[in-house]
């Protein structure tokens, strides 16, 4: 696996980054040795294994019994209701840029 | 340098209630302290000295009004500066974030001060809590305390240090890949990564949510386990965490444990391992033996693809997490003329190297055509080695191990090279992918007389095991084994 110069601008696109020419031949290398890494992932046989995406508990393991998957949730998520902040001010106040209760931005729509 | 200071929880709970000493004087102490030493340490990146101040008066008004007082009165407790606090400057260690201040506490911070806790100020950690050495904070490393040439480890390495040095009587930290665990070890402090979703994260600045957690490093096991007690617990601003009732770490603390099963994997000795860290670990453990614990060998066998997992995971979740560092609401702003242009340039300045290099490694495996071959089979993987465990603790109480494959390294020692910093969180990111719990108490030292540090894993929500078999190990001794 290698990662290429024009693979390495485009990532950096992709993330909003600029890179000086430098900067892109330091990355592109330092990726390409990570990337060769993490490629022993590809040794392992993962045929019907479920991908663990994020960590929730079930009771039984919150319980302490050891053991279980921790895989599937038995809580209830809470009700996605609405509540007074009122930190607007406090936020727009150390905004870069601000016209309450606006960010201001440069102009975004051409006409 | 050493923690001169004999502040713990429990003394300054008694000094303050036989009225031998106020919350203020004690405030005022540790802020000599921190001005004399954090110069050459560079803990603190800020000191929110009215903030502790108003604190701590009003514990000594409590206190003459012959009110009850928190169970943390008065106790000066250092927050890592990934941690926001309302009023006080939180940086993240990153220029992006140099004037930012936050509007609101975080839960931890919030239940600390109502415990009676003084916050002294945020400590300096890698940017965004990316590293590994502390070497990646925009604003200069943190110097070990035991040794002003090596690092103090990363990412939490200013709250390490500052307990260390007797800069703080405790500190929080936050772990990701063993950011709480590897600098307690590198610095000689029990430090504590809880179960992921015990503690609250309202508050934290995310680095990776499925992994990201909020600990406490302290002088000794009844400490951290007092503090502990404070900021565990369900907080229903936070969704990641878990509705489990939590208990007073106290009681426990020192029941024997005696017929405890500890499994001892074998990939965690395997090459790779300091000779004199082996060997001390090694002389833990049969300490805990002796304490009546019965040791069982154990095989992990995906240990080795742990690193690989995380540093997929990781990235993968942080490049989406910091895509919000973009010169529109907070922090710094590089103005272009289009809104692209100005998201780029803020970046480019804004960020650090290493957080360059992760968000790129992480937008990469995300990135179409990537996506199955490194983010899926990434979290295939992080399962496999969250069953590895699952398996141990059908078998086993608790899992011991080296914390970090080698004692604190020389300042400037990895920073060329990526990867071999990845490589110093090789014992830690394990526990972190399978949301266990884990604590590391101080081992001994190296001939150089550089602290070594042990692990005690547990399946999940069991810190009241870890923590009674760390107090078990400091009371026979093991600190200084």
């Amino acid at each position: 696996m290698t990662i290429s110069r024009e693979d390495v601008l485009r990532v950096a696109e992709l993330a909003h980054l600029e890179l000086t020419p430098e900067e892109a031949e330091l990355y592109r290398g330092q990726l390409d040795e990570i990337l060769n890494y993490i490629g022993k992932l590809q040794q392992l046989d993962v045929t019907n294994v479920e991908p663990m995406t994020q960590m929730v508990f079930t009771k039984e393991v919150s319980g302490l019994s050891s053991g279980t998957s921790p895989h599937e949730s038995d809580f209830d998520l809470r009700d996605d209701t609405p509540r007074p902040c009122n930190i607007a001010d406090a936020v727009l106040d150390h905004a870069p840029d601000a016209a309450k209760p606006f960010f201001r931005v440069p102009k975004v729509i051409e006409r | 340098m050493s923690a001169a200071t004999p502040w713990t929880v429990a003394a300054i709970q008694s000094a303050l209630r036989a009225k031998k000493i106020s919350a203020r004087e004690i405030a005022t102490e540790f802020y000599a302290d921190i001005d004399r030493q954090n110069s050459t340490l560079n803990a603190y990146l800020a000191l929110s000295r009215e903030r502790a101040f108003a604190q701590a008066d009003r514990v000594d008004v409590a206190m003459a009004c012959g009110e009850k007082l928190g169970p943390l009165a008065g106790v000066p407790i250092a927050v890592k500066d990934v941690i926001s606090t309302t009023g006080v400057r939180t940086t993240c260690g990153s220029k992006i974030l140099e004037t930012y201040v936050p509007p609101y506490d975080a839960t931890a911070v919030s239940r600390l001060e109502k415990a009676g806790a003084v916050i002294l100020g945020k400590t300096n950690c890698d940017e965004f809590a990316m590293g590994s050495s502390n070497e990646n904070s925009a604003y200069g490393p943190v110097r070990n305390p035991v040794a002003l040439d090596r690092v103090p480890g990363g990412s939490s390495g200013g709250s390490a240090a500052a307990v260390a040095a007797g800069l703080a009587v405790a500190a929080l930290g936050t772990d990701t890949g063993g950011s709480i665990r590897q600098p307690g070890a590198c610095c000689g402090v029990p430090a504590l990564m809880p179960t992921y979703g015990r503690v609250s994260r309202y508050g934290l600045i995310a680095f990776a949510s499925s992994l990201d957690r909020i600990g406490p490093f302290a002088k000794n096991i009844t400490d951290a386990a007092a503090i502990m007690s404070v900021i565990a617990g369900h907080d229903e601003n936070d969704p990641t965490s878990a509705p489990v009732p939590a208990p007073d770490y106290a009681p426990e603390l020192d029941q024997p444990v005696q017929g405890m099963r500890i499994g001892v994997p074998e990939e965690y000795f395997a090459e790779g391992i300091d000779r004199q860290v082996k060997e001390k670990v090694l002389a833990g453990i049969a300490l805990l033996e002796k304490l009546g614990c019965r040791r069982v060998s154990l095989k992990m066998p995906h240990t080795e693809y742990a690193i690989a997992t995380y540093y997929i995971v990781a990235t993968a979740e942080a490049s989406s997490n910091l895509a919000r560092y973009d010169g529109v609401r907070y922090g710094l702003r590089v103005p272009g003329a289009t809104l692209i242009e100005m998201y780029r340039k803020t970046r480019e300045r804004g960020f650090g190297a290493e957080v360059k290099r992760r968000l790129m490694l992480g937008t990469y495996v995300l990135s179409s055509g990537y996506y199955d071959a490194y983010y899926l089979r990434a979290q295939k993987v992080r399962a496999l080695i969250a069953r590895d465990f699952s398996e141990a603790f059908q078998r086993v109480d608790a899992i011991v191990a080296p914390t970090a494959p080698t004692s604190a390294f020389k300042l400037g020692e990895k920073t060329a090279d990526p990867l071999q910093m990845y490589l110093a969180d090789i014992y830690t990111v394990t526990g972190s992918l399978a949301g266990i719990p884990g604590i590391s108490v101080p081992c001994g030292k190296t001939k150089e007389e550089l602290p070594i540090g042990m692990q005690i894993l547990g399946p999940h929500f069991s810190e009241a095991r870890i923590l009674q078999l760390a107090r078990a190990f400091e009371k026979a001794g093991g600190f200084t084994i």
